[in-house]
């Protein structure tokens, strides 16, 4: 079964770019998003959506995209880490994370800010347990859960959305 | 711009990349023309081979390459950073539920993983041995061929090594109160974010490696000497791995995937999944047996301690874990008769290795637990008992061994004020408190080079790898004070054998002291540099020009560095250039081959509150305080301690591997094995450092990143304890189990 032989024409906006793709009906948003598109940024560990290392922005929701189809994804909107901030600048979600100590081996990250934008876009001024409930999903080994949970708190302190 | 200060709290160097997307780990990293491999396992734990037809796999399109045993070098090459005893990939018999028969290559990882399912093995199982007991039966089936340790009297058993240490006289040692018990501390996994990452690729004459590993310079070694190339031909990449834990110390399936690559003449790149990782790294499980006598008035008379590790079915560093974890397992007190025998026992699982705590968390769990039911059966308050036993500063609490090197009764007494000891636990509440020490290296060696540019920017070499405790960050921290560099100047180079000169290890929490040692003897070096350079500008002699933290001072003026480089370095430009060695011989006669470096202090206390209907256990307050001699970075140490403590956590409540009667593991993967989320965490967490300065390391400090979670499972089922009434002393206190104890109470 090589991929050639199921595959099949996409389309995605990634990060604001429109990307027609071939891929394998087989094959995940995440490896679409790692292996096509050199979009390392979002990382893979489980496979089964519960560490949320993968985690992407699709049609205005979070996913664990190693739990998408790429297919289904087909004419979506997605952002990945990649997209959240222009250029090479930092969100001010980022800049909590290193401001609070939020970051150790960093492999999580990714993840977790995404998971994090996306709590602030939906609850903008969310208590510690709000807080650690929407980032449940995400495991961080190091457990830096404290620091990423008040640089979470931080940003929502600076931010008007 | 960011001062670089000692003491002070910037960014994480590379955070940017880490909150961006743009840190490379090593599956991050695509070579050219390379190829994906995937390793064929068996369903089952211990089998003889039989057969493998690798036809079908090799008909798969795309495929190029199916390796087994009989494709390597005979006999088969073995490593092992203690015993060469494992196989590059498993020859003859596997050993383990996840020991590697074959492996495939392939130009897409669909290719590899379809001609992985197609390989057919012929295989026999065997019983397989996955408990103490079992190993240690005298009808067991031998994990290890008796051929790999000729000479050895235990090679006819299941046990690897057995390892004695003590003082005085157990046997004749007498006590008012004897307290024995048995505690057993479960098999528990790294669980790193970031699975274990592998590639090889033909590099001229040598070759080059990438791995998400701790220890590139003993990565190199080995395969160096498998390949039988010299070290200059074997370059090993080690991007910043994504969670180490010790789980990436040592060489795992690096020398496969080289084998592969030479033979493919192609990269080849291997990424674990996480179940993968299940069955690469684990923490030795342990059954420990304690005496504890006591007097009357609460000071210890000896401690009588038999430790049983079940180590994996290959030795790894599992032996040195056995050895160096008990071997402080009287704990920081003051002991007059102590016997401790700990043994490494094979057995048919996942070898076990390096993990946070190295050994000491299973003993701890013990001899702490034992001590608090002491302390209530003598009617003396935990902590007291604690206190009245506690070693001073320059104490030799182990006779041979470095003396206490700080004053640990402040850690113990700013934690029993954190969490309100002595005053009333609310109905339904319960207090534990515990502590734990940990040797530091026995021994180190770390090269560093650093330069100091002609602009006054500086690049540091440093072979430490900086998996999320912030190497990085503490170096250039060093680097930039002593050198004047704001801290966006100073660039910090590692993960690269070719560049990065010699350090021997990243483990047992000694990067800030010894590379710390190196980078600052580095830094000393370029300095005595500039007063050489600032006596020939000056006209003045050398011995009157200090220069300390970034300023030249000369006996009339101070002058910045730069005021000294620029007309020293002169019109060609170039940079000055330091070395810096920081060395910790070996000491042969003693029993762990060094003394300690420094040790690890910490006292952890908890208030729990316990469902009884559902045997939940809420961390309502959790307190942990270390002994740290000089934080350099006090939020990276904040940040070291309230994660081991969660990490910790992880043994204490929630984690063990799951067997069946095959040694089969039943809960692969995140779904049946679960860690502690942000929903797992104490309600309240306060964590404190005590500073006096007082360490080997730069400025004063000490490792720290593991002390934090030595006594974790003490201190929390000590609360559970104060709690309930019912002392329980297998771990993890699962619901389940914390009920069962609470049904059962008589």
């Amino acid at each position: 079964m090589s991929e050639m032989s199921g595959a099949i024409p996409i389309e995605l906006t990634v990060n604001g770019r429109r990307r027609a793709l071939e891929v394998a009906a087989h094959h995940t948003l995440l490896e679409v998003l790692r292996d096509d598109l050199d979009l390392t940024g979002t990382k893979e560990c489980c496979l089964v959506g519960e560490c949320g290392a993968c985690t992407v922005r699709l049609d205005g929701r979070i996913v664990d995209s190693c739990l998408v189809l790429a297919v289904e994804a087909d004419g979506g909107e997605v952002t990945t880490v990649e997209g959240l901030a222009p250029e090479s600048r930092l969100s001010r979600l980022q800049g909590a994370f290193l401001d609070r100590g939020g970051v150790q081996c960093g492999f999580c990250i990714p993840g977790q800010v995404m998971a994090a934008d996306d709590l602030l876009r939906r609850n903008p001024h969310p208590s510690v347990p709000e807080i650690q409930e929407g980032l449940a999903g995400n495991l961080c080994r190091c457990a830096c859960y404290e620091q990423i949970t008040e640089a979470v708190l931080a940003a929502a302190g600076e931010e008007e959305r | 711009m960011t001062a670089a200060r000692v003491g002070a709290a910037p960014r994480r160097v590379g955070g940017d990349a880490r909150v961006s997307g743009r840190q490379q780990y090593v599956a991050d990293v695509h070579l050219p023309d390379e190829l994906h491999a995937k390793l064929v396992t068996l369903p089952v734990a211990r089998a003889r081979i039989l057969a493998i037809d690798t036809s079908a796999a090799l008909a798969v399109p795309g495929v190029h390459l199916v390796v087994t045993a009989a494709d390597l070098p005979q006999p088969m090459p073995r490593f092992g950073p203690q015993f060469e005893d494992r196989p590059v990939i498993a020859v003859g018999e596997t050993k383990y539920h996840g020991d590697p028969v074959a492996a495939v290559a392939a130009d897409t990882k669909d290719a590899a993983e379809e001609a992985a399912r197609l390989v057919r093995v012929t295989y026999e199982e065997l019983p397989a041995i996955v408990t103490i007991a079992a190993a240690l039966d005298p009808a067991a089936p031998l994990v290890q061929d008796p051929a790999l340790r000729p000479n050895d009297p235990l090679s006819g058993t299941n046990v690897l090594r057995e390892h004695r240490v003590g003082w005085g006289d157990v046997a004749a040692a007498t006590a008012e109160l004897v307290v024995e018990n048995r505690y057993t501390f479960p098999m528990v996994t790294h669980f790193a974010i970031e699975p274990h990452a592998f590639m090889a690729a033909p590099d001229g004459e040598g070759i080059a490696v990438w791995s998400s590993i701790q220890h590139p310079n003993w990565l190199q070694k080995v395969i160096a000497r498998l390949l039988g190339m010299p070290l200059a031909k074997v370059r090993v990449f080690a991007p910043d791995p994504g969670g180490g834990f010790g789980g990436k110390q040592h060489t795992k399936y690096e020398p496969l995937v080289a084998f592969m690559a030479l033979r493919a003449g192609r990269p080849v790149r291997l990424v674990l999944t996480l179940e993968e990782t299940f069955q690469a790294v684990r923490r030795t499980a342990a059954e420990i047996r304690v005496r504890t006598g006591v007097r009357a008035d609460g000071t210890i008379a000896f401690q009588d301690i038999e430790a049983d590790y079940l180590i994996g079915a290959y030795a790894d560093i599992a032996d040195r874990v056995v050895g160096k974890g008990s071997y402080p397992g009287c704990g920081p007190y003051r002991v007059p008769d102590a016997r401790i025998l700990a043994r490494s026992i094979l057995s048919h699982t996942v070898p076990s290795t390096a993990f946070r705590g190295f050994g000491n968390p299973q003993v701890n769990w013990a001899v702490e637990s034992n001590l608090t039911e002491a302390a209530i059966r003598l009617g003396i308050d935990p902590l007291e008992i604690r206190l009245r036993n506690l070693a001073r500063k320059g104490e030799a609490f182990i006779p041979f061994d470095t003396p206490c090197d700080g004053t640990w009764e402040q850690a113990v007494r700013r934690a029993a004020e954190l969490i309100g000891w002595g005053m009333p636990a609310p109905a339904g509440r319960g207090r534990g408190i515990a502590v734990g020490i940990k040797s530091g290296p026995t021994t180190g060696l770390s090269y560093s080079t650093v330069r100091l540019l002609a602009d006054g920017s500086v690049i540091v070499y440093a072979g430490t790898s900086d998996m999320g405790q912030g190497a990085r960050t503490v170096f250039a921290q060093i680097a930039g004070q002593e050198l004047g560099a704001p801290l966006d100047a100073v660039t910090v180079v590692m993960g690269d054998t070719a560049v990065v000169p010699y350090d021997q290890q990243t483990s047992a929490s000694r990067s800030t002291v010894l590379m710390g040692n190196a980078v600052l003897a580095a830094c000393r070096d370029i300095q005595a540099k500039l007063r050489a350079m600032a006596a020939r500008l000056h006209g003045i002699d050398e011995a009157a020009i200090v220069v300390d933290r970034g300023v030249v001072r000369l006996p009339d003026r101070e002058l910045s560095i730069l005021d000294v480089l620029r007309p020293g370095l002169g019109r060609l430009g170039g940079e000055l250039i330091g070395n810096g060695e920081m060395r910790k011989d070996a000491e042969p006669d003693h029993p762990l081959g060094g003394s300690a470096a420094f040790f690890e202090f910490n006292c952890t206390a908890v208030e729990a509150e316990v469902d009884e209907e559902t045997g939940d256990v809420t961390l309502v307050r959790y307190v942990t305080v270390s002994d740290v001699g000089k934080a350099i970075n006090p939020l990276q140490v904040r940040m070291q301690d309230e994660g081991a403590a969660i990490q910790g956590l992880g043994h204490t409540l929630m984690e063990h591997y799951i067997f069946d009667e095959a040694g089969r593991i039943r809960n692969l993967g995140a779904i049946d094995y679960r860690i502690p989320t942000s929903m797992d965490l104490p309600l309240e967490m306060h964590s404190e450092i005590i500073e006096n300065e007082d360490g080997p390391g730069p400025y004063g400090s000490k490792g720290m990143s593991e002390g934090a979670l030595l006594c974790v499972a003490a201190a929390v089922a000590g609360a559970v304890r104060d709690a309930t009434g019912v002392a329980i002393r297998d771990l993890p206190l699962t619901p389940e189990r914390v009920w069962r104890a609470l049904r059962d109470r008589p």
